[in-house]
């Protein structure tokens, strides 16, 4: 590859009719490490992954991708780069079993791309693909329909729809918010397996200690800047993290 | 000997989720009849109609279509308020080229359904963006623009409209082939949206944002739908223009547009077979109160408000639950 960075983002700014979302950000997310993003509510993490995705168009700045400038292309585009995010309100399609909500993205060009066609049989892949996010094959999960699944299931949902894409970076926008402390736990073998097998990966965040644990390197964001970045140790020692999340004495 | 009560679609289900592995004939019967029975019905019928009601079998054919076309879009998240707009497009088209050059109504059809299904989408591409009302809207507005600017610029025969159009070749043909275009298209439009294609369409209208997030371009898969339901208002259109041997503003007409909401909405949205039942009950309906004269309209509406307050689904989505209902007596081994 031409770079070890995925993604180059240069003084990004999105500003939201008066709100300013995101400002002046730069950073960059190098390939086959685990990012964690936090920051309190409304600092703009949400914000960032909408520009990086294309959903949203940046007022200014730059992003690159592998080099490419992405700044304002279509969002379906961007993602056949290989770039695929979890959306941190999951909205499945209710009525259809689990395993059909994954044939959307079975269907996706960049799938046909990566596999040249030799996926055979989109529902016996979306059962496998379900099985290795832990829907477990002898209890017939996969096969109820979304509406009826735990908010558990449905991350995991979530999670199988960006794994299906073969991306080469995944942006997980709170994949642990709602969940129990043991389904966390269940979880993160699974982002580990996906590390091992050398994919990027970006955790929004709010449970930190579970962030911690498996994150490579943290970013902090207060009203959509930059405020520290490092390893946890080294985040959670600046005055300024410390400030954001507790308030300062003024 | 003991007997218990079992649904008849029990088993059948299990077994015939895709491959049909059924073991009696009283079980195929229960799968292939109700695709049958409106086949059998279509084809058979016109046979003992008198001409007058021949005529209002093509009738109701043309707002089947359209009906079907409507369900189409709507399943892919559009609501057209406009099916006059591709109805009123192909009659024209088809018209223009017969009546400058006399082309075959074979050849001036395919021709009419094809581009006035371009033509449309065409038109209706900057709009794609819009979602809901804003999307509904448009549609209802563009079919009263053509109409007032061929009202204004006396192009295609003005108000006068086009008359001396080729006719189809024969009375039986006339009927028969709308019937089996008619059916083809149901049957057609059904495989597509049981298919992951059209769960693709499905999901657009569910949550465009998620399709979008597997690397989908929405506006291509919406386009492509618009042009299948297009291309079918048109060819209805087109061959009405050849069934009149005439074409002129009111293939515009509102009518064109709120009929085929009707009708899929009273059989019920989503499976198309609802819009070919609604049609069916519709325009018979509307005919049989034509004797009654002014209230004509205002019962019309009435019967119109009491399917849809009595069975909300639509009709065929309730024969359907009671179909799949239909139980029967079995001998309880021990
Ligand atoms: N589409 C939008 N229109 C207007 N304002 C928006 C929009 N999206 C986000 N904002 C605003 O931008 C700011 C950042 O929001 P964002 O959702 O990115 O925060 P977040 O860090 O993801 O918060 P949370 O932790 O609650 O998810 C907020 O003030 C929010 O109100
Ligand atoms: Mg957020």
């Amino acid at each position: 590859m031409s770079t070890d960075n995925i993604i180059e983002i240069h003084k990004l700014t999105k500003v939201f009719g008066g709100v300013t979302a995101v400002f002046e950000l730069d950073c960059t997310i190098k390939r086959g490490e685990l990012l964690g993003i936090i920051g309190p509510n409304g600092s703009g993490k949400t914000t960032l992954v909408n520009l990086m995705t294309g959903f949203v168009k940046p007022t200014s700045g730059k992003i690159l991708c592998n080099g490419k400038n992405i700044t304002r292309m279509a969002a379906h585009k961007i993602i056949q780069l290989g770039i695929a995010r979890t959306f941190q309100m999951v909205r499945p399609f209710y009525q259809l079993p689990a395993f059909k909500n994954m044939i959307i993205p079975l269907y996706s060009p960049r799938v046909k791309q990566m596999l040249g066609g030799r996926y055979g049989d989109r529902d016996a892949v979306a059962l496998d693909l379900l099985e290795e996010v832990g829907f477990e094959r002898d209890a017939y999960v996969a096969y109820k329909p979304a509406g009826a699944l735990p908010q558990g299931y449905l991350k995991r949902l979530e999670l199988a729809k960006a794994i299906a894409l073969q991306p080469e970076l995944i942006i997980l926008d709170e994949l642990f918010s709602g969940l129990s402390l043991a389904e966390v736990a269940s979880i993160v073998p699974i982002i580990e397996k996906l590390r091992q097998k050398g994919k990027t990966i970006v955790m929004i965040e709010h449970r930190l200690k579970e962030l911690f644990r498996i994150a490579d390197r943290i970013m902090v964001l207060n009203f959509g800047c930059k405020i520290a970045q490092g390893t946890a140790e080294e985040v959670m020692a600046s005055e300024e993290v410390k400030n954001a999340y507790l308030g300062s004495e003024r | 000997m003991k007997k218990r009560k079992e649904r008849i679609d029990r088993g059948i289900k299990a077994r015939s989720g895709d491959i049909f592995a059924l073991s009696s004939w009283r079980e195929m019967l229960y799968v292939a009849g109700p695709r049958l029975l409106p086949v059998i019905l279509f084809l058979l019928l016109p046979l003992f109609l008198s001409p007058y009601w021949q005529r209002v079998m093509i009738s109701l054919a043309v707002f089947a279509l359209l009906a079907i076309s409507w369900d189409m879009l709507a399943q892919s998240g559009m609501i057209s308020l406009g099916q006059a707009l591709f109805f009123g497009m192909g009659a024209y088209l088809s018209g223009i080229i017969n009546h400058a050059w006399g082309i075959h109504p074979f050849i001036t059809i395919p021709l009419a359904t094809v581009f006035g299904g371009l033509i449309c989408t065409l038109i209706l591409l900057p709009v794609l963006r819009l979602r809901g009302i804003y999307f509904s809207m448009f549609t209802l507005i563009l079919p009263l623009m053509l109409v007032r600017t061929i009202e204004a610029t006396k192009v295609f025969g003005g108000t006068e409209g086009l008359s001396g159009m080729s006719p189809l070749p024969s009375g039986w043909l006339e009927l028969y082939l709308i019937i089996i275009a008619t059916l083809s298209v149901l049957f057609g439009f059904r495989r597509l949206m049981a298919s992951d294609y059209g769960l693709v369409l499905k999901g657009i209208r569910d949550n465009d944002r998620s399709v979008t997030n597997a690397g989908i371009n929405i506006y291509w898969f919406k386009a492509q739908a618009l042009f299948l339901s297009s291309a079918v208002g048109a060819f209805a259109g087109a061959y009405m223009t050849h069934v009149y041997m005439f074409v002129g503003m009111p293939v515009f007409a509102l009518d064109y547009s709120i009929m085929p909401i009707a009708s899929a909405v009273v059989g019920g949205v989503g499976s198309f077979a609802g819009a070919i039942l609604g049609a069916s009950i519709l325009v018979p309906l509307s005919e049989l109160l034509r004797g009654i004269g002014g209230l004509r309209i205002v019962l019309y509406g009435l019967c119109l408000v009491i399917f849809i307050v009595a069975i909300p689904e639509g009709i065929f989505h309730y024969l359907q639950r009671k179909y799949q209902q239909v139980e029967r007596w079995v001998d309880v081994d021990r």
